[in-house]
């Protein structure tokens, strides 16, 4: 039904643009990151009406199930209360420069000034995913996995339980 | 009628009957839960209110809906409020994405027992399930007491622990059904125990295939539903009540009615990558003709049969076992059920490629 689906495009895109401004908006960290869930969810839904099932459904998976839910025990362990805001004058100007040049680039999409990118239509499931990963993009694929694992070690070198001894060689 | 007409009426009737069967087995579930807690600790249990005490689900419903209900004075106010349903909404998704049973002929149309039919269910099922745990979580922080904030917080850690020993434990039994739909993991697991007699194929139930697999899915099931020896939450001898310390009234029946359906949601999901589905040894032989609607409502029952073993079970185990200490539960989690979830995909992978 192309009325229900235009109707669910609407829905989830106002829902992703509010919530993605109440991260901004929000004094509080926890509202924040909770707007942000809010807003990957949206984005999620919005995948799901341009048929990219799996896209959607690891969306979900990985930054609204896994990441925000560390971000979320971060902030909550460190107890963060209201952040004033105090960026410095140099942040302020480069944040500025940056939104407008990606409102330019935005608009001159819309305006069809550049040249769209070509995207396939098939890429909804699982196995077609999977081919092209293990094809085209296998130099690209196994590089992500190599750089994740490299984060990994370093992840257990740092945070490993060190013998009495080797910690007073460390401060000597 | 339409096409479309048809379909989204069925959508609707399947819908409020799935969530009927949700809803209708957690006063079952409580009722289940003290009645079976009493038989093992040598006592009666609740048997006042109306027969054998079952009516007593009700009767804690309204004592529960009479009950003041209280917002902290310093907490988050909007997300003190909306963290009970954040638990609830979850548990009920997931259950429209699992298939109770085989699909039927009404009219020249296939009905199917199922609400959504995606072909990357099993995902779904796992991107849900892992959003119960900003309920928790977020119920801890905006209740603005130690007890609650410490009780979300163990919640967030431990269910991102778990949820890698799961997912990879469900990575293996994929790689044997070599699909991500649910319907079509239930479709490969016919016979009770064998090979597909044309392509060699394994038919039996995924449980066979996949013991290590099972063992650690039950176990971090557990964990995700916050269930004992994995009750780290709300673990009351220390946290007083924990992420709901401060919730009263109707809230907190929401979170209690979150961790029941979230109890039906997992125990589906193990039936389905695991025990078959619909499926039992000798069903085909009763003379109901598959794919008719009473072949349908008899795979229900299968279904739900399986389900309550499964749910005995972990009331069972709930008053078995003690509570895991902290350190305990991440070391269980992160050096027992990872690694050997890891090993379990590597061998299933070498067979598969092999064969």
């Amino acid at each position: 039904m192309e009325v229900l689906e235009r109707v669910a495009f609407y829905v989830m895109a106002v829902l992703a643009v509010i919530s993605a401004l109440l991260v901004v908006v929000n004094r509080n960290p926890v509202a924040s990151a909770m707007s942000l869930v809010g807003a990957f969810l949206a984005v999620a839904g919005l995948y799901l009406t341009l048929n990219a099932t799996f896209l959607s459904a690891i969306q979900v998976l990985v930054y609204a199930g896994a990441i925000m839910v560390l971000f979320l025990f971060v902030i909550m362990l460190l107890n963060l209360e209201r952040e004033p805001f105090d960026l410095p004058g140099i942040g302020r100007i480069a944040g500025f420069g940056l939104s407008v040049a990606l409102l330019f680039s935005l608009i001159s999409l819309a305006l069809g000034a550049v040249a769209r990118p070509e995207t396939s239509a098939r890429g909804g499931s699982g196995a077609e995913i999977g081919d092209v990963f293990f094809s085209d993009y296998l130099f690209p694929f196994e590089m992500a996995s190599l750089l994740l694992l490299v984060a990994m070690v370093g992840v257990i070198v740092v945070a490993r339980r060190r013998k009495p001894e080797e910690e007073e060689e460390e401060q000597a | 009628m339409s096409d479309t007409q048809v379909y989204y009426l069925a959508f609707l009737v399947k819908l409020l009957v799935v969530f009927t069967l949700a809803v209708g087995l957690v006063p079952i579930l409580v009722y289940a839960e003290r009645r079976v807690s009493a038989l093992m600790q040598f006592r009666w249990g609740p048997n006042r209110v109306g027969p054998f005490g079952l009516l007593q689900p009700f009767a804690d419903m309204v004592k529960l809906l009479c009950k003041e209900d209280l917002v902290p004075e310093r907490a988050s106010k909007v997300l003190f409020t909306i963290a009970p349903a954040l638990t609830c909404i979850p548990p009920f998704l997931v259950m429209s994405f699992i298939p109770v049973a085989p699909s039927f002929a009404l009219a020249g149309r296939e009905m199917k027992g199922v609400v959504v039919d995606s072909p990357v269910g099993i995902l779904l099922l796992l991107a849900l399930s892992s959003l119960t745990v900003y309920g928790l979580a977020i119920g801890g922080w905006a209740s603005n007491s130690k007890y609650s904030l410490l009780g979300g917080l163990r919640s967030s850690a431990q269910m991102i622990s778990y949820e890698l020993a799961m997912g990879i434990s469900v990575l293996a039994v994929l790689c044997v059904s070599g699909t991500l739909n649910l319907s079509e993991i239930i479709y490969r697991q016919t016979q009770f125990f064998g090979y597909d007699a044309q392509s060699g194929n394994w038919a039996g139930w995924n449980i066979f295939a996949q013991p290590l697999a099972f063992v650690i899915f039950l176990v971090a099931a557990f964990a995700e539903t916050n269930r004992l020896p994995f009750d780290l939450p709300e673990a009351e001898s220390e946290l007083v009540g924990g992420y709901h310390t401060e919730y009263s009234s109707m809230k907190f029946s929401l979170f209690f009615m979150g961790e029941y359906i979230g109890m039906v949601g997992i125990s589906s999901v193990l039936v389905v990558l695991f025990l078959g589905g619909w499926h039992f040894p000798g069903m085909n032989s009763l003379g109901v003709q598959p794919g008719t609607l009473p072949f349908t409502l008899l795979g229900l029952l299968v279904f739900l049969a399986k389900i309550g073993v499964l749910l005995f079970f972990f009331i069972h185990v709930r008053w078995t076992l003690p509570r895991f200490r902290y350190d305990q539960l991440m070391r269980i989690g992160w050096k027992v059920l990872l690694p050997l979830a890891l090993l379990n995909v590597l061998v299933t992978g070498a067979v598969v490629a092999g064969s």
